[in-house]
């Protein structure tokens, strides 16, 4: 019989770690509540993404290692990213399909990892969160959180046991916001053209605040959103679950 | 066509920058989304006619070699002729050989995305033909003399107004004062125009969206009935696919005709679907005198066995293109070539060659909507992928790129230099925001600032705040 906590070893992105380190505070505090154990492996940099969707197989499998060395022994692997989560989960026996040992490790370590939203819901079996707060939000769906790992309801349900925020709908919330990574340097305009028509569909809200469960995504529509001189704040949806969202929203000064 | 593929970032600034086809553009996700989406929520089992599809596809294609023989024994043997054309060029001289045998003036063309493939029209006209596209949409093309933006709705960058002028411009004898301001007028205007051409055509060409092995026959679905005057008017049939059209049973193309027109345009079926099985036989009470069928290669064989491969499983229905997030900022035209979209950022590498076409498997930010209601589960986010492999092994890719990926690369692999290249990145990017949370100028970042601010770090980085609360 099990007796000690639930060991969670946090992913924490690299976009987390050198952007905003609350989410990676907020995703502990979640998983604390919950009842679980955290650690921080150390050898942890970033899942590869960059390298694998610029056809740089080399250096993807390289970090693939690298990351799959640094979380193979704890139970379950978290990350508050539905982008970087499905990298582990969906890419990561794909990249040794010629390499049956680390083939193995690969879909050991795919098997055990989770976005953090999900994990709360879908396996912890968290129902609510203890937060109040006084805010009329909108959320977005992340394209790979979506339709890599099929994150949709959880959020919601979660967000929904918050007392005092609202909650409205965005159109076409599963619709691209235009990130994608490199991506939208690559081609920016288009890139542009994709987040008009998002924050288009954020100001029809009528919401003060944008939710979503990707640091990339948030940082490229509150980038916009601070470009076109909106009022409306965005923060990691494990923040404000985690009740954080006394420190500034993303993109905001002190 | 010459492709323009190779300029698709200048295309793409041209199509952003042209407000009627950004009005255009815009109907494109209102309409098909939802027609496809509540035509699928009205068939239970079509995620399963999904799978029994794919695997249809995923067979014929490991026994292409079988099927192929199988539906020329029968084509012959029904009265027809099977002609294999390796190449472009091949298809084209086949065709007008066959014209020219036929000592045919005037050809009738129903829609067909090989004949774009090959620029077959340019290449019949330049030999004296006269060649009139009989599918509206291919009709107001031809007459402005563009190529299509979208496989199955081919005219969708255009707008009533523009059609009303090229039938204004280019039908002799059309009164001035004739209403063409709404749609049943502009297809009425065109009717009349065709019917003639019907009647007086001497070669009827049109595309297929099946042929089977079992019986000899091609099938098109159409919506116009175009096809069926195409075809059995005038005293040659000529039947133009490409090789991955093959099924092996009328049974198996039910199959895939349940979620076909569902795919593209949320019908439940056509509204018609046409069978061919050779020429008119004794006691037919029409029907052509002579049939071929002229089967493209064009590259496809090639990319048999390879990542590429399930490529081959496409029955052109258009889902990925309608739910496209790229192709509703820019439309088809930006693309260069004759298809666009997600199963055009696939196949046209594979056509036309990666070093023409590179841009569009980069052009995507694998949102995943294509795979998503792909009809036949192709993998197409993933082929992209393979293309961009591909780029990088042959080093096509931008230097900038390759090396900006090297260095960020060797950095992130080694945890210990990267903690410190980090730390160092979040203080200089806190210095330059200033306490205002955000930048909206950076060096070497200028694809971002051009249109958004960029969020300054936070803190410090997670890892040094997360070392600093642990050990005290």
């Amino acid at each position: 019989m099990k007796t000690q906590k639930t060991t969670v070893a946090l992913f924490v992105t690299c976009l987390v770690d050198l952007f905003r380190p609350s989410v990676g505070f907020a995703a502990i505090r979640l998983l604390e509540d919950a009842g679980c154990r955290v650690e921080v492996p150390d050898a942890q940099t970033c899942c590869g993404q960059p390298a694998y969707n610029s056809g740089d197989r080399a250096d993807a499998r390289e970090l693939a290692r690298q990351t799959i060395a640094a979380f193979e022994p704890y139970d379950w692997i978290v990350a508050p990213s539905g982008s970087c989560a499905g990298m582990l989960r969906k890419h990561y026996p794909l990249l040794f399909a010629d390499d049956p040992a680390m083939r193995d490790r690969a879909e050991a370590v795919a098997a055990r990892t989770w976005e953090l939203v999900s994990f709360l819901v879908d396996v912890l079996g968290v129902e609510r969160v203890p937060q109040t707060v006084n805010l009329h939000a909108t959320y977005h769906d992340s394209c790979s959180g979506l339709r890599e790992l099929g994150i949709r309801e959880q959020p919601r349900r979660l967000l929904s046991t918050i007392n005092g925020l609202k909650l409205t709908e965005l159109a076409d919330a599963d619709v691209c916001c235009g990130f994608g990574g490199t991506f939208c340097v690559k081609y920016p305009d288009i890139s542009n053209d994709m987040l008009e028509k998002k924050t288009a569909a954020i100001a029809a809200t009528g919401a003060d605040v944008l939710l979503a469960g990707d640091l990339g995504c948030l940082m490229n529509m509150a980038g916009k959103l601070k470009r076109q001189g909106s009022p409306v704040r965005a923060w990691h949806v494990a923040e404000v679950l985690a009740g954080m969202t006394d420190d500034p929203a993303i993109g905001e000064g002190t | 066509m010459k492709p323009t593929s190779h300029a698709f970032k200048q295309n793409a600034r041209e199509a952003l920058a042209d407000p009627q086809l950004r009005r255009a553009l815009g109907n494109v996700p209102t309409g098909f989304i939802q027609k496809r989406a509540n035509a699928r929520a009205r068939l239970p089992e079509f995620d399963d006619l999904r799978d029994v599809a794919r695997d249809i596809k995923n067979h014929t294609l490991a026994h292409l070699d079988l099927y192929y023989d199988a539906y020329e024994q029968r084509v012959t043997a029904a009265g027809g002729q099977v002609h294999w054309a390796e190449t472009a060029a091949d298809m084209r001289r086949i065709v007008l050989d066959i014209c020219r045998a036929e000592g045919a003036r005037v050809v009738t063309k129903g829609k067909s995305m090989i004949a774009e493939e090959v620029a077959l029209n340019e290449h019949l006209e330049a030999a004296g033909l006269e060649v009139v596209e009989t599918d509206l949409g291919e009709y107001i093309i031809q007459l402005r003399h563009e190529p299509p933006s979208h496989i199955i709705a081919p005219a969708i960058h255009l707008n009533k107004e523009q059609v009303e002028e090229s039938f204004r411009a280019r039908h002799a004898g059309l009164p001035e004062d004739r209403k063409l301001d709404d749609a049943p007028a502009l297809v009425g205007e065109a009717r009349q125009v065709l019917r003639q051409k019907f009647l007086s055509a001497d070669v009827g060409i049109t595309g297929a969206n099946f042929l089977v092995a079992e019986t000899g026959t091609s099938i098109i679905v159409t919506n116009e009935g175009n096809g069926d005057l195409t075809q059995t008017l005038p005293r040659v049939h000529i039947v133009l696919a490409s090789i991955e059209k093959m099924v092996p049973t009328l049974e198996d193309v039910t199959t895939i005709l349940r979620l076909l027109a569902r795919s593209a345009t949320g019908q439940e079926f056509s509204s018609y679907t046409t069978l061919s099985t050779g020429p008119r036989r004794a006691g037919d009470p029409d029907g052509p005198q002579a049939y071929h069928v002229v089967i493209l290669d064009n590259g496809r064989t090639a990319m048999l066995g390879t990542e590429f491969h399930d490529m081959l499983r496409c029955i052109r229905c258009g889902a990925c293109i309608n739910h496209c997030p790229i192709y509703h900022a820019v439309g088809g035209h930006a693309y260069g070539w004759v298809y666009s979209g997600p199963m055009g950022a696939v196949l046209t590498p594979a056509l036309i060659g990666i070093e023409e076409a590179g841009h569009l498997p980069n052009a995507s930010t694998f949102c995943g909507r294509c795979e998503e209601v792909c009809p036949m589960r192709i993998p197409l986010p993933k082929m992209m992928r393979h293309w961009r492999e591909r780029e990088f092994e042959r080093h096509l890719a931008p230097l900038s790129q390759r090396w900006g990926l090297g260095v960020w690369a060797a950095v992130a692999r080694r945890p210990a230099l990267y903690r410190a290249a980090t730390a160092f990145a979040a203080a200089a990017l806190r210095l330059v925001a200033r306490g205002r949370g955000r930048v909206s100028w950076l060096p070497l970042a200028g694809g971002w600032t051009r249109h958004r601010d960029f969020p300054a770090p936070q803190d410090r980085t997670f890892m040094q705040l997360w070392r600093e609360r642990s050990h005290g």
